[in-house]
């Protein structure tokens, strides 16, 4: 009933605002040549491309950027379709979708522009330091239910997760979960608690010495316990992630996040990526949680 | 002069009629709404999914029965909670306490009833998850227990505040002839007075049943929400999922005529139904009560 009715509110609140802006936007037209770029994809993404898109506008005025969600897929299809200027993608671009690109007489350009990790973590009185990506596995599985099966105290494990509608439960579920295994049908144990909120994650693992917990490396706080991850092909190496270990690709669980352009970028396309990577606009991608990255 | 005054009689008389029709016009539509959204569900998503106990959206798995058996677990036991609690109150307000001290509790207990109920959840997560979980010695507190005392909480001032006003409304002649007759204090309250406001004070517990049903923001806070079918004798001590938490959490991702947003859909129009059960309910023991009393005075 509350969220109806705050969902409402903002609804009423958007279609006042959706009344106010195209007579100002119409205005400035007339003053100065507008330029837009077209901006779609990745909803892990989307914050950090409509905070870009806010900050860019305000230092460049003449300068107008739609950003829309939709996923990685959904954005690098509109790129092919010409519908958009730059695809946000959480992935990588497939072979078919760059012979697809390739037919449609295009050559798309990737950009690297910024990095994303999970950390795990647990309560600071856990006596767990690390865990190989196969034991996080089966605990999330529900095959390992004993902090004792890991080498800590005879405790219940209690999983906690972000909501299915999350990018980042999506991206662990594929690259923890499964292994990176995308035939394996392996999902979470159906106990895994999905909490709303990263707080509501922090929260719970800072009281909770029973309970493991994964978020954006950003979101996480000084009062719980950052695991250190190994991978498969080097069991006894455990990582801690950070900006240093997630850059020189040594932390398992992280990825990174990509801009499509149609072509060879010009013009003002070419200057909104320019800006990008510069040290102002990748301090908001520490803002929000994930890792900057140094240049193209 | 009488002319305008009946004009405006008329005028204020068919302003009040079409607010009331506009209330059951509304109820359709949204029921409309509901069943034009929510029943391709049943077409696209065969019965054997639905009724499975597995809810994965985003893998297909759309097993609706944990999250059902969640809600009415966690109703069930908060109405158990807020039942002796809020009666009480409402009874002690309008039978036992002098007038100053109704004077005093009856609005705070209204400011009660104000309170959101996300900070009402915010306060479940700082306070109550973590004594409940070393207090009964449990893994989490994120549990459906947690979840009905915070419902339980939210719903007892409602009930007060309805059931009082019914008990108000017995004629104190009620009281006196019992008091008279020799019945104790506590005889004519629970032989007269609450038999004498039995439909009002059941129509606060519907209320207060409804309100624990819809509620979403708290119980999201602090369930935990993992669906798990609640059939073990400690499950109310375990984490589990609501259907309105499930409503609230994925609704604002999904594509709009998905398969996914069409079980949703059909989730709310179980929910529908439960609380149209719930009322169907209060009204016939409401009319049941009356027809006796009016049978007992004629």
């Amino acid at each position: 009933m509350d969220y109806m009715r705050r969902f409402l509110v903002i609804l009423i609140i958007l279609i006042l605002a959706a009344g106010c802006t195209p007579r100002s936007t119409a205005g400035e037209t007339a003053i100065q040549q507008n330029e837009y770029i077209e901006n779609k994809g990745s909803d892990t993404i989307v914050n950090l491309a409509l905070a870009w898109a806010e900050k860019y506008q305000q230092v460049n005025p003449g300068v107008r950027i739609s950003v829309t969600g939709g996923g990685s897929g959904t954005g690098i299809t509109a790129l092919i379709n010409k519908t958009v200027d730059i695809a946000n993608a959480s992935r990588q671009i497939k072979p078919e979708e760059l012979e697809e690109a390739k037919s449609a007489g295009l050559s798309p350009q990737e950009f690297v522009i910024a990095r994303d990790a999970i950390a795990v973590i647990v309560n600071p009185a856990n006596p767990v330091d690390h865990l190989t990506l196969d034991q996080l596995s089966k605990i999330y599985s529900g095959e390992i239910n004993n902090w004792s099966e890991v080498g800590g105290e005879d405790r219940p494990i209690v999983r906690l997760s972000r909501e299915t509608n999350s990018g980042t439960h999506v991206y662990f579920l594929e690259s923890v979960v499964r292994k990176g295994n995308a035939e394996d049908p392996t999902i979470f144990a159906a106990d895994t608690l999905l909490l709303p909120s990263s707080e509501g994650i922090i929260a719970e693992v800072r009281d909770n010495p029973n309970a493991i917990g994964y978020d954006g490396l950003g979101y996480i706080t000084s009062e719980v316990k950052v695991l250190g991850i190994s991978s498969p092909g080097q069991p006894d190496n455990f990582v801690i992630p950070s900006a240093e270990t997630v850059t020189s690709n040594e932390y398992l669980i992280s990825r990174n996040l990509y801009m499509y352009t149609q072509n060879q970028p010009t013009g003002a396309i070419k200057e909104y990526l320019d800006w990008i990577f510069t040290p102002e606009a990748q301090e908001i991608v520490r803002e929000l949680g994930f890792v900057p990255v140094q240049n193209r | 002069m009488d002319q305008k005054k009946k004009r405006n009689d008329r005028f204020i008389n068919s302003v009040i009629r079409i607010t009331g029709y506009s209330s059951i016009l509304f109820v359709l539509l949204i029921l409309f709404f509901l069943l034009r959204e929510g029943l391709p569900a049943l077409a696209s998503t065969p019965l054997k999914t639905l009724l499975s106990v597995r809810w994965y959206p985003i893998e297909g798995y759309f097993g609706i029965i944990p999250l059902i058996l969640g809600s009415i677990l966690v109703t069930v036991v908060a109405t158990l909670i807020a039942l002796p609690f809020g009666i009480g109150a409402a009874v002690y307000l309008s039978e036992v306490a002098p007038p100053w001290i109704r004077d005093i509790l009856k609005p705070i207990i209204e400011i009660l009833a104000g309170i959101p109920s996300v900070v009402l959840g915010f306060i479940g997560i700082l306070v109550f998850v973590p004594f409940i979980r070393k207090f009964l010695d449990i893994p989490t507190g994120l549990t459906a227990f947690t979840g009905a005392v915070l419902l339980g909480l939210i719903s007892i001032p409602t009930i007060v505040s309805v059931a009082e006003d019914a008990l108000n409304t017995v004629p104190n002649s009620y009281r006196q002839a019992s008091l008279a007759l020799g019945a104790t204090r506590w005889q004519t309250i629970w032989d007269v007075t609450l038999p004498a406001a039995k439909s009002g004070v059941l129509t606060a517990v519907m209320l207060g049943i409804g309100r624990s049903m819809g509620e979403t923001m708290a119980v999201m806070m602090v369930t935990g929400n993992a669906a798990t079918m609640p059939v073990r004798l400690n499950s109310l001590f375990t984490p589990i999922r609501t259907m309105t938490a499930t409503i609230a959490s994925e609704m604002g991702e999904v594509a709009a005529g998905s398969q996914h947003y069409q079980v949703l859909f059909l989730i709310g129009i179980v929910l529908f139904l439960l609380s149209l059960v719930i009322n169907i309910f209060a009204s016939l023991a409401s009319t049941k009560s009356r027809q006796r009393s009016e049978r007992l005075l004629s």
